[in-house]
């Protein structure tokens, strides 16, 4: 493999949803261990971005690679094989109502019965751990969780299967802003310990300077910006001024009508 | 605003292109969710609960329906047949249209308003709330974990229901002729083994296996397709129970004119 070749490499990517175009020709590349954060407003397009990359929807247009092999021309199986790879971290943790948190954590092992059941428990106990969480958690359901707790399984479940890609959606949103810092700190300590590429969506700034390496900002269907996640706020585009100091005047025109 | 005749052409179209749109994709959701049973894995667990969510838990209100049934069927019959002279024919009646009838619809229908509504309510949140999206992500097939385990559960678990509303039916005649219409025990139950052939019998059953069917079908194919948050779940959960009820009672008259017309 070619030292140059990014981890992921989006090209031209576009998705239209009826006439609204929310991708009109998305490029990014994502080097192998580092982290991106891409930001802009909501209905920007950063969750299509994201369910295009993991194949939870399927683009009009472009290309997805990752390793170098384009991933929208896979059959079922290849492409679950690739989703073994990769952990999704969803915005509201989005964990199986109908298992226990261990269960939960573990589920990956579970279903790909690649362990047996007490193992996949000593294993899930050992993750829960790493994002914080006693063992004891593990018996509850997810229901009995608070938010910042669902997040920190949620996260347990995404690096559970130690994988090489992780895909965080919006991980601080409805969360307090310290415990928003804590799950930030877990998702930097998880994404370095496994030495995993990581893309991250978000609109929450102090988030987006602890999480990433690099930021991208969508806009209009677009990447407009692209650049180290410590110069997010003093990028020098307007756009991206606009949008990280939350000005109401500027380049961007809110939409308040469809 | 002006409506043109055309206007009510165009919404009779519309409307069958919808059903046909819609029936081709619930067909196609349940070939491939069936299809799931041959390639591995299977997911035991999930087939387990779902049959227990279907068979044991739906058993009293099956039963209780059941009895009310026979029983009310013993007390029309003898009203009506006493007219005539008849009334030795009220085991055969009751016999009759509880094991081709009664047991398997009533059952597939409290099913349907009780699994399948608890169905399409479980995955369509699962929808809503990305768990679906999430099992995707974890290299899981959400129809073969979440359907196919479901659709069996339904074929298997409506017979057994069937069975048991069969006998408890049957019952219910058999307490309210003996018991308050003076009939022989005796008499009344070797009316009843008499009438009854095996292929009344396996006929009942193989409606409700169908009915099973239809209800896992409708339940996960509008939970699974629910869009719109808790709005779209309600709405799906409307939508299964509704389809699921209209096609027990149409596949229940082709069946009985399939098997039982002469």
């Amino acid at each position: 493999m070619s030292p140059a070749l990014p981890k992921i490499r989006v090209r031209g990517l576009a998705k239209a949803f009826g006439t609204k175009a929310v991708l009109d020709g998305v490029d990014l590349d994502i080097a192998a261990g580092t982290s991106m954060v891409v930001i802009g407003g909501s209905g920007s397009g950063k969750s299509v971005l994201l369910r295009c990359i993991l194949g939870l929807i399927e683009p009009d247009a472009g290309s997805i690679e990752i390793d170098g092999v384009d991933v929208l021309k896979l059959d079922r199986h290849a492409r679950e094989t690739v989703n073994a790879r990769i952990g999704m971290l969803f915005q509201a943790a989005a964990l199986f109502d109908s298992l226990t948190v261990w269960e939960n954590v573990a589920f990956g092992l579970l279903a790909r019965r690649s362990v047996a059941r007490a193992e996949a428990r000593r294993r899930a106990d050992e993750v829960l751990a790493q994002v914080g969480l006693d063992a004891s958690v593990g018996d509850l359901a997810p229901s009995e969780l608070s938010g910042g707790m669902q997040k920190r399984v949620g996260l347990a479940r995404a690096i559970a299967a130690q994988p090489e890609i992780l895909f965080f959606d919006e991980p601080t949103t409805g969360l307090d802003p310290i415990m928003g810092a804590v799950i930030d700190g877990l998702i930097v300590d998880c994404v370095k310990r496994l030495g995993s590429t990581a893309i991250a969506i978000t609109h929450d700034m102090a988030s987006a300077t602890r999480i990433g390496d690099r930021a991208a900002m969508l806009y209009g269907g677009r990447i407009v910006w692209e650049g180290p996640a410590a110069e997010v706020l003093s990028s020098g585009n307007a756009l991206v001024d606009q949008f990280t100091h939350g000005r109401r005047d500027g380049p961007i025109q809110m939409q308040l009508r469809r | 605003m002006r409506v043109s005749p055309l206007d009510a052409v165009a919404a009779v179209g519309r409307g069958t292109i919808g059903a046909v749109r819609g029936t081709g994709a619930a067909a196609l959701f349940g070939g491939v969710g069936l299809s799931h049973l041959v390639r591995p894995p299977f997911y035991g667990r999930m087939f387990a609960r779902s049959f227990v969510e279907f068979a044991y838990f739906s058993l009293p209100v099956v039963a209780l329906t059941a009895v009310f049934s026979g029983m009310v069927i013993a007390l029309q019959s003898y009203t009506g047949f006493s007219r005539f002279n008849a009334e030795s024919a009220v085991a055969s009646v009751v016999a009759l249209s509880v094991v081709r009838e009664l047991a398997p619809v009533l059952a597939a229908l409290l099913v349907a308003g009780r699994v399948g509504a608890a169905m399409a309510a479980e995955l369509g949140t699962m929808r809503v709330t990305d768990q679906i999206d999430a099992l995707t992500t974890l290299s899981t097939n959400p129809v073969k974990y979440l359907v196919t385990p479901r659709l069996l559960a339904g074929v298997l678990a409506l017979p057994l229901l069937a069975v048991v509303a069969d006998i408890i039916g049957v019952a219910g005649g058999f307490i309210v002729a003996t018991v308050k219409l003076g009939f022989s025990p005796h008499l009344y139950l070797s009316s009843t083994f008499d009438i009854l052939t095996t292929s009344d019998i396996v006929v009942g059953l193989a409606k409700a296996g169908v009915f099973g069917f239809i209800i896992a079908l409708m339940g996960c194919y509008h939970g699974y397709n629910s869009k719109g948050g808790a709005e779209g779940v309600g709405a799906a959960t409307t939508s299964a129970v509704v389809s699921a009820s209209i096609l027990i009672l149409a596949f229940d008259y082709v069946m009985t004119e399939l098997f039982f017309a002469r």
